[in-house]
């Protein structure tokens, strides 16, 4: 039963790919279609109340220009509210106003739609910061990320000085993708029983006699956009895996299914943009490939369990239910650990701190790669990267000049795209250094041994990736963590995306080489196994002396 | 030169657009969204949206369906380990890596309270979720079989046979969603409040 509903998740999604990702195509191609008639009158509204008057294409220096001051400006009043909540309307529990340290690492975490949470929902947010700051930023961190990947996918596949207009673009996100689903999917999961009020606490006497007071408050909306957006900050501390946020194996799926279907969707928009809709496949392929090897590896792990546990005598058969639900099982866990972890949302439906050593190892290393489905935009972003590299390492072998999608890639591209590839695991390792050498990270460390290795290379995967999971065991709220993190969660959004759009303006500014018989071809199986080849070998040349430090040496040891 | 003074222009212009839209997206989303998904709840689906609360035969709300309580009187089915003990105004759990000795310390406990309790039932047939702490610190729920082996302990405590519990339990079993998803499990609170109902009829 454990595979068989686990296949049926997956079944979903594929065929729902094709459909999302033709809306996709449409609402970004700009081009006139039905949904005009609906949509059309909110959204010049909305170009009339932010002033934006032209919406002629834009530079690469200029569309990042525009996503830079947007994120500024939204950090700026964020960072204000937080600190300020105390005075401002809205707080019915009286919840005092942020510290700095932790203000500016919250604000940071939504605002690059990582969402890794130093602070606990119950206790360190009022519900005026709950929905001005947390709620809006996961609609415009989402909408960012996703206006950027068009872009990405824009420059690779036209030709011209420009890559689009990001303010249009961050609008028609809003406006015909995020703001339509979240309100759908807020009713279908209240109508499951997620709550929805402004009430703050709901105080009862239990059977025992014992009183019990339940926090409770806007919870649907935020769920919808969390999961939708692959943000992944939860309303309470325990994220999906309270009851109020998660209550059924439906809404689970539901949850993994919001989170996963754009991602999942735009190698198949990316075809259409590339008038090729084999592109869009082999990219899928490659990750879906990438994905079930995951999947596999944690479901078996879980179920094989805790062998310290299951040598007492007790009936182990279920797997390893430390830091579960039941209603979840092992099969719905380990999906939802796969799903959240490829499509960097970070939101969490068990503990992957209690996760075995090997199943933890899959969060981990998902968040390593950062290219199996990946949120908003990056996922594809960095696939493409890794085309890129694997039809520049194709030429190499064969001595030809690498051509992509009918441009050459010449080292302008290499370059930037060498900086990507770098920067990613020296913001992972070199803090992870940093923390162990110092009192102030080694502190921190909740669990002993080799597991406590992995709890810090966790943190740092998760920032760096701007997934937001955590091994949450970590003592993370002091100065140290949330700036060494706040910092690593910076780069790792804006280096990458500055990079990868100045790769896009360099290639959209290319003359076309037309396609000879010698043309080394990027639509066919040969490529997808090219694909997954560089993306492996890559993630294992990094990452591997880290791993086998944590996770696998831990495994080695429990007996 | 021209260029230049275009290039700072258009970086003006992109400014205040800036300023507008973070101005503009924080009442759209961050305000009226909440609000309207608060009162479209409200009106549509009241219970729901006010946390589904549970009632007793007097009225009283005595919790929420779908959050944990804590149980210690060996009269009344148990759920997990908590280690924030059913405190719903947090949630979480400690955390506890596989390779922690502070984890088999405490399963170990745990087995030899189940021992003291439970002398009927060997060990070999105590299931694991129920020895083990949830995510939330809150799961309302335990599997079938961790209700079954409750059975004969309550049943020494109560004035109620084996055979009657162990319909109770299957009454109270819930399927998987839709036949498929999840996996069977039966509601601590929901079957304590009838089991509750049921010693004081009889």
């Amino acid at each position: 039963m454990g595979i068989v509903q686990i296949a049926i998740v997956l079944i979903v999604l594929i065929l729902l790919v094709k459909p999302i990702g033709t809306y996709v195509y449409h609402v970004f191609s700009n081009k006139q279609n039905r949904s005009d008639a609906v949509f059309g009158p909110f959204e010049n509204l909305l170009y009339k109340l932010i002033g934006l008057k032209s919406f002629a294409g834009m530079t690469w220096k200029a569309y990042a220009l525009s996503v830079l001051l947007t994120n500024v400006v939204l950090v700026g009043i964020g960072y204000i509210v937080l600190r300020t909540q105390n005075l401002l309307p809205v707080n019915p529990s009286g919840i005092d106003g942020m510290e700095e340290t932790l203000a500016f690492n919250t604000i940071i975490s939504f605002v690059t739609n990582t969402n890794l949470q130093h602070y606990s929902g119950e206790t360190g947010l009022s519900y005026f910061s709950q929905m001005a700051v947390i709620m809006m930023m996961m609609f415009t961190s989402a909408a960012t990320g996703f206006s950027v990947a068009i872009a990405f996918i824009r420059g690779l596949t036209s030709r011209g000085t420009t890559i689009g207009n990001f303010f249009q673009d961050f609008v028609k996100a809003h406006t015909r993708i995020f703001i339509p689903a979240a309100v759908l999917v807020t009713l279908v999961l209240v109508a499951l029983q997620v709550p929805q009020t402004l009430q703050s606490t709901i105080n009862v006497t239990t059977l025992e006699g014992d009183t019990q007071s339940i926090a409770i408050g806007p919870v649907a909306s935020l769920e919808a956009i969390k999961h939708i957006g692959t943000n992944g900050g939860g309303f309470f501390g325990a994220n999906s895996s309270h009851p109020f946020e998660n209550p059924s194996p439906l809404t689970n799926v539901i949850q993994i299914l919001s989170m996963w279907l754009l991602p999942a969707a735009l190698p198949y928009a990316y075809g259409l943009f590339s008038g090729n809709r084999k592109q869009g496949w082999v990219v899928f392929s490659a990750m879906m490939t990438l994905f079930l090897l995951f999947l596999t590896t944690v479901y078996i792990a879980e179920t094989r369990g805790n062998p310290v546990i299951n040598e007492l005598g007790i009936d182990a058969s279920q797997g390893s239910m430390e830091g579960k639900e039941v209603r979840f099982g092992i099969p719905q866990s380990a999906l939802f650990t796969a799903v959240t972890t490829a499509a960097t949302t970070g939101t969490v439906n068990n503990m992957h701190d209690t996760l075995t050593p090997i199943g933890g190892l899959v969060p981990l290393a998902e968040m390593m790669l950062n290219v199996v489905f990946g949120g908003k935009g990056v996922g594809i972003v960095n696939m493409l990267m890794y085309a890129i590299l694997g039809v520049f390492l194709a030429g190499l072998m064969v001595g030809r000049t690498p051509e992509f999608l009918g441009r050459k890639i010449e080292p302008k591209e290499m370059k930037l795209i060498a900086i990507v590839i770098l920067v990613h695991p020296l913001i992972i390792l070199g803090p992870t250094a940093i923390a162990f050498l110092t009192e102030l990270g080694q502190g921190s460390i909740t669990n002993p041994g080799f597991h406590g290795i992995t709890q810090v290379l966790y943190e740092f995967a998760s920032s760096a990736a701007n997934n937001g999971s955590g091994f949450e065991g970590l003592a993370d709220n002091t100065p140290f963590w949330n700036i060494a993190t706040g910092i690593v969660m910076l780069m790792g959004r804006y280096v990458s995306m500055i990079a990868m759009l100045a790769v896009a303006g360099s290639l959209a500014a290319k003359q076309w080489v037309p396609e000879t018989i010698g043309t080394f071809r990027t639509d066919n199986g040969l490529f997808a196994g090219i694909l997954i080849g560089t993306v492996l070998i890559i993630g294992a040349l990094t990452f591997l002396p880290a791993v086998v430090l944590g996770p696998i040496a831990e495994q080695l040891t429990l007996r | 030169m021209s260029n230049h003074t275009d290039q700072l222009r258009s970086g003006r212009t992109s400014l205040l657009i800036a300023i507008r839209a973070g101005v503009t997206f924080i009442v759209l989303c961050g305000l009226l969204y909440p609000l309207l998904c608060t009162g479209l709840a409200g009106l549509l689906m009241p219970n729901q949206a006010g946390g589904s609360l549970l009632k007793n035969g007097n009225g009283d709300v005595v919790g929420s369906e779908l959050i944990g309580q804590k149980f210690t009187d060996p009269a009344y089915f148990h759920g997990r380990v908590s280690s924030i003990g059913y405190k719903a105004d947090a949630s979480g759990s400690n955390n506890y890596a596989p390779s922690n000795p502070d984890l088999l310390a405490r399963t170990r406990a745990s087995i030899d309270e189940w021992k003291q309790n439970n002398p009927e039932v060997p060990i070999e047939q105590l299931p694991i979720a129920l020895i083990s702490n949830s995510g939330s610190g809150l799961d309302p729920h335990i599997t079938p079989e961790s209700a079954y082996v409750q059975v004969p302990r309550i049943s020494s405590l109560t004035n109620l046979t084996e055979e009657q519990l162990h319909s109770l339990v299957k009454a109270h079993t819930e399927d998987r969603d839709l036949g498929l998803f999840g996996e069977p499990r039966v509601n601590v609170l929901k079957l304590n409040m009838a089991l509750q109902e049921m010693i004081s009829r009889s």
